[in-house]
């Protein structure tokens, strides 16, 4: 029943991408749609005193201007304003009354026949501010980080154990504010039936979550909005919740009673959430033979004022490495900036970075090889909840990268490897992240004819969901792939949750699998029931699809196509719908891991840093597609090149305002940042986590690249940079 | 954005007229540096007269072996010119480490030239800043000045050029043909951008309602020995923090002929006739070329973020001077520093 599966499958949507026929929230169209342009708080805390409309409204084609004082009503509970991801605290609603609470904020939405005259218009806008003091640099107020989590219960006494180890590493490392940058821009085109329902195109990556939250916060029935979503160019996190865009259109079409559309641009884009400011206090006390007594990790983090946004950055070591000891904690500074957000392995990508450069420094006090280190303090299980994995195959991946790495030809000391003006480092690190799976359900429309459509509300961010259900689906029931159209991201269709965690490879796989067996019960139920049928008495254990026929298991000819059994029943098509849930398994933990290796070369006058080789080998149960599952895994390391040595996003305090929110200044990496990456999918069959063995590749490919690249400007330079970005003045300093 | 008219110019002395008729009016020609400051509405002109269709795009020799550019010669086509690739390509080079291949195809000569600061207090109407209004103050002196000048600074504004083109521009002794409401004129490149001082709103000495018609090459393009070194934040599709435009003339080992611009540490391609004086007759070797590189950042200040740049400055120096010394010109195509 593998043709698909575990096979290098190309995107299923690939050429509607490619050719242009694949629309996105930005480019529906709509009898009589008008445009709405967003306009901006310049300060970051404070009230509005008055705003001023009168010029903007004389603007020929300008329609409206909706602010706090006009607006059609929201709701007022904080409860109607949290969605299925919404952290603590009470969310940010736009337009919502004069409160100012952080630069950027959308204060006015100005409605014009054409985008054009909005955004012209916008500038019109007459805005006089009530400022108030104001805080957003998390360094200048570490002293009031409060205490919010604690990931993990602590073991032992680490301060002990740190302060009597034979050795002992304790560092502060400096993750700077990030931002998503997706391609796409957030967009929502809000549209007005003829009955006064709402059509919602969203940029997002949850349409039921956005359809539940606008269904609250507008106070509707159900029935009443639709939110739609085909296609989303990247959104990284950014689309979990919903984004003030889709408020701001709704409100725009319910106070005009037309079609309204809003494109955020990339500058207001930094308004949104992003990947928050952490400083990643680290301390590492090992016996001089190199196993590790304590592990501490404290990380104090940015959240708004309104809202107490935190991830797990500090508890991995308890998965990683095994030590008697160990004390977590997560604190937060409430600043008058937006909420952080979820952003690529929120908190691993940040707090793993902080660990395994502390890991190689302790390697380096050690004088052991980094991954000698490591293997003495792996741990089998997770110290935590002292239980075993599903599976986890980390030594593989050591071994299988450092082969393909050439490791064992690395000279230890800094500075050894040099090359012209150029010195060679290079360093490894690991990566870990969690294997989620969520309840979905899907649908299965067979029609007698050999075809079936699949659908459900997931998203497919860009992260192949549509080929990864067509792949499953075409297995699952034994047709060609072309067979199955797949539908996606509508929210009339059955359940799922945000696409996120890493979860929806498994989670829509094992959904599709289970709609299918209905559809197969089924069919078998027709089949048996035929004359002299070939499979009169079979279980339903015992049978599969295979070749567009109902068939044996265990003997692939006794047979009756899927044609013969719907005609012989007398049925044109199956529909079924199944929930899946994934069993309970309090037994194990589950988790994806990696073994990252980069090599650098830096210029020792200029201190240009050039990542040359990435080897990255990841254990993450069965690869349903291995073509996508590399992609996806060499984005994270090409993000890692870019958290490593570019991504910051820059803000005057003075002026609590972000001085980079663009892509000519905000960095990611150009191609020429980045040569070769190796991507290894070590095997590891994993029989407890799920039927297929799947664990889900959206994360872990970004996870311990940053450090594996600050690791290896370590070993060429002797130079430590804890702060990053790792950008040249830093080098020649 | 604001609302402006549009016209199209039909020729020099119609775009010439038409920026007479309007002191709010401003000259397009690819758009590129332009609409993007309209989008922030940093600028806001009345008017966008459209050059890009007149017939300033021809490069020709002229008798004396020059070579003249016109103003709306695409930065590509520049770039590409086989006369520029074998006589000028240090030019090339300069052309081809800014921006992206995009942004080359629609950027003009001159729109080049214009092309204003990246300071983003500039960028950013929330924030004062002495170039954008005069008087507000200047942002950058006590903020985020990692890129800023530190040469020719002022107490209003230390911000950079950004254009490349104009710092091989410089060091090969371009001239700058300009025509206006009084006749044509012709300045040096060298003179043609400003320093800052009590005036930083005006970038150049280009006069109201002057329009730039070509630029001029002098015969000799140093194709020998060259090489232009760009440093930034990534190794494409970044500003300059700091950048050298070096042109060498030797005879054996011995320096007959020398041209430095410096890019991303001033107002304007920054050069020194001492530092490239003291060159002269010297062997081409590291140590003269450190002289040199001290001579030209001779006064060098810098700010609380910004001071890396001055030893970075000095290195590159040096570097792109054994460069262009040992004829390996810095690749714009390699994923490496030379
Ligand atoms: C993302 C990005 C990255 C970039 N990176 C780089 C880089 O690394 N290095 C670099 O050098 N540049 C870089 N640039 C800038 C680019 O080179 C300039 O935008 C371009 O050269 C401007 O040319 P243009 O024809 O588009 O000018 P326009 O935008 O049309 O005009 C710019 C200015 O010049 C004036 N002007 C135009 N033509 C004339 C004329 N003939 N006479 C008088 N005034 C005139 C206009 O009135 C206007 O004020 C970058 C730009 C962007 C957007
Ligand atoms: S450096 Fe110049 S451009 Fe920048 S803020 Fe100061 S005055 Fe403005």
């Amino acid at each position: 029943m593998n043709a698909y599966i575990g096979t290098p499958t190309s995107r299923v949507d690939g050429r509607a991408k490619v050719t242009g026929a694949a629309k996105y929230a930005g480019e529906f169209p709509a009898g009589g749609l008008v445009h709405g342009f967003v306009v901006e708080a310049t300060i970051p805390c404070g009230r509005i005193a008055t705003i001023d409309a009168s010029e903007t409204l004389k603007v020929k084609g300008v329609l409206d201007v909706l602010t706090h004082a006009n607006r059609p009503p929201l709701a007022d509970k904080d409860e109607a304003w949290k969605d299925e991801v919404a952290p603590e605290g009470s969310p940010f609603r736009p337009l919502y009354d004069d409160k100012i609470k952080f630069n950027g904020q959308p204060i006015a939405l100005v409605i014009a026949e054409d985008w054009e005259s909005a955004k012209f218009a916008a500038t019109l806008v007459r805005v006089e501010y009530e400022q108030q003091g104001f805080a957003t640099d998390l360094e200048g107020e570490r002293s009031k980080a409060a205490e919010k989590d604690r990931p993990h219960k602590p073991r032992g006494d680490a301060a002990a154990a740190l302060a009597r180890a034979d050795v002992r590493h304790e560092a502060d490392y400096v993750i700077p504010t990030e931002h998503h940058n997706p391609m796409e821009l957030y967009a929502t085109t809000a549209i007005w039936e003829s009955d006064g329902k709402l059509t919602i195109y969203d940029k997002t990556q949850g349409v039921q979550n956005v359809h539940k939250f606008l269904c609250t916060v507008f106070d509707k029935k159900p029935d009443d909005i639709r939110v739609v979503s085909p296609y989303v160019g990247g959104a990284f996190g950014s689309g979990l919740r919903p984004q003030y865009q889709v408020v701001l259109a709704t409100l725009g079409a319910l106070a005009l009673k037309r079609s309204v559309r809003v494109v955020l641009t990339r500058q207001q884009m930094y308004g949104l959430g992003y990947r928050p400011m952490t400083i990643e206090r680290v301390g590492l006390g090992a016996k001089s033979d190199g196993t590790l007594d304590a592990v501490t990790h404290e990380a104090i983090a940015v959240t708004s004022r309104y809202e107490d946004f935190a991830r797990n950055d500090t508890g991995w070591a308890e998965q990683l490495y095994s030590s008697p000891n160990s004390r977590f904690s997560h604190k937060l500074v409430h600043l008058d900036v937006s909420t952080p957000c979820d952003m690529r392995a929120p908190g691993a990508a940040s707090g793993v970075c902080a660990l395994e450069c502390a890991m190689d420094e302790l390697s380096v006090a050690l004088k052991l090889d980094p991954i000698e280190l490591r293997l003495k303090c792996y741990s089998d299980r997770d110290q935590s909840e002292n239980l075993p994995y599903t599976s986890k195959q980390l030594h593989e991946c050591y071994a299988r990268g450092a082969e393909a790495f050439g490791w064992s030809r690395r000279s230890p000391a800094p500075r050894s490897m040099r090359d012209g003006k150029e010195l060679v480092g290079w360093g490894m690190a690991t990566g870990v992240w969690e294997a989620l799976q969520m309840p979905v359900a899907v649908r299965i429309v067979l029609t007698s004819n050999g075809h079936a459509e699949v659908s459900c509300a997931a998203s497919d961010i860009g992260t192949g969901t549509y080929t990864i259900v067509a792949q499953v689906a075409a297995d699952a029931l034994g047709l060609p792939i072309e067979n199955i159209s797949v539908r996606l991201a509508d929210s009339t269709l059955p359940q799922a949750p945000v696409e996120g965690g890493s979860w929806m490879a498994a989670s829509s796989a094992h959904a599709v699998l289970a709609a299918a067996e209905e559809v197969r019960k089924e069919l078998l139920g027709l089949a048996g029931k035929m004359p002299g049928s070939p499979l009169a008495g079979a279980e339903l254990a015992d049978t599969a699809l295979i070749d567009g026929s109902i068939a044996r298991a265990d003997d692939n000819s006794r047979a009756v196509t899927i044609a013969d059994a719907m005609r012989h029943g007398g049925v044109e098509r199956i529909e079924k719908e199944k929930l899946n849930q994934f069993a309970e398994d309090k037994k194990h933990a589950r988790n994806t891991h990696s073994a990252v290796f980069a090599e650098v070369r830096v210029d020792e006058e200029l201190g240009i840093i050039r990542v040359t080789r990435i080897v990255s080998a990841v254990a993450a149960g069965r690869i349903l597609n291995t073509k996508t599952g590399r992609s996806q895994i060499m984005g994270g390391v090409v993000w890692g090149i870019g958290m490593a040595l570019h991504e910051e996003t820059v803000m005057d305090h003075r002026f609590g305002r972000i001085m980079n929110a663009n892509i000519a200044e905000y960095h990611i990496p150009v191609n020429a940042d980045v040569h070769d990456i190796d991507v290894i999918f070590v095997d590891e069959a994993d029989a407890h986590i799920n039927k297929l063995g799947v664990k889900g590749l959206g994360e872990i490919g970004i996870v311990g690249v940053p450090a594996s690249i600050a690791n290896a400007v370590y070993h060429a330079t002797g130079k430590r940079i804890r702060r990053f970005p790792i950008t040249l003045d830093k080098v020649l300093d | 954005m604001n609302n402006f008219q549009y016209a199209r110019a039909t020729d020099v002395a119609d775009a010439i007229r038409l920026l007479a008729a309007d002191l709010g009016a401003k000259l397009i020609a690819g758009g590129t540096n332009l609409i993007d400051l309209m989008k922030e509405n940093v600028e806001r002109p009345s008017r966008l007269i459209d050059i890009s269709r007149l017939p300033l795009r021809n490069v020709e020799e002229t008798a004396d072996g020059s070579l003249r550019i016109g103003a709306l010669v695409p930065n590509s086509d520049l770039a590409y010119h086989p006369l520029i690739e074998q006589r000028y390509p240090l030019l090339a080079s300069a052309i081809l480490a800014g921006a992206s291949a995009q942004l080359r195809n629609m950027a003009s000569v001159g729109g080049n030239l214009m092309q204003r600061t990246r300071c983003p207090y500039f960028y950013d109407t929330a924030t004062p800043c002495n170039k954008r209004n005069p008087g507000s103050g200047c942002s950058a002196m006590d903020g985020l000045n990692r890129n800023h000048a530190i040469l020719g600074t002022s107490a209003a504004c230390i911000a950079t050029n950004p254009s490349d083109m104009s710092v091989a521009l410089a060091a090969l002794g371009a001239l700058v043909h300009i025509a206006g409401p009084s006749g044509e004129r012709t300045i040096a490149l060298t003179d043609f951008h400003r320093l800052p001082g009590n005036t930083p709103h005006v970038d150049t000495n280009l006069g109201t309602g002057e329009i730039i018609t070509a630029i001029e090459l002098p015969p000799h393009g140093f194709a020998q020995n060259y090489s232009y070194l760009k440093i930034r934040d990534r190794m494409s599709y970044a500003f300059a923090l700091v950048s050298v435009a070096a042109a060498l003339e030797l005879e054996g080992n011995a320096i007959s002929g020398a041209r430095v611009a410096v890019g991303g540490v001033a107002h304007k391609p920054w050069r020194s006739l001492e530092a490239e004086t003291a060159l002269r007759g010297q062997a081409a070797t590291p140590d003269h070329f450190s002289h040199a590189a001290d001579l030209l950042l001779q006064g060098a200040t810098s700010r609380s973020h910004n001071g890396f740049k001055v030893e970075l400055a000095r290195r590159a120096i040096v570097r792109t001077l054994a460069q262009a010394a040992n004829a390996t010109p810095q690749s714009q195509a390699h994923k490496k520093i030379a």
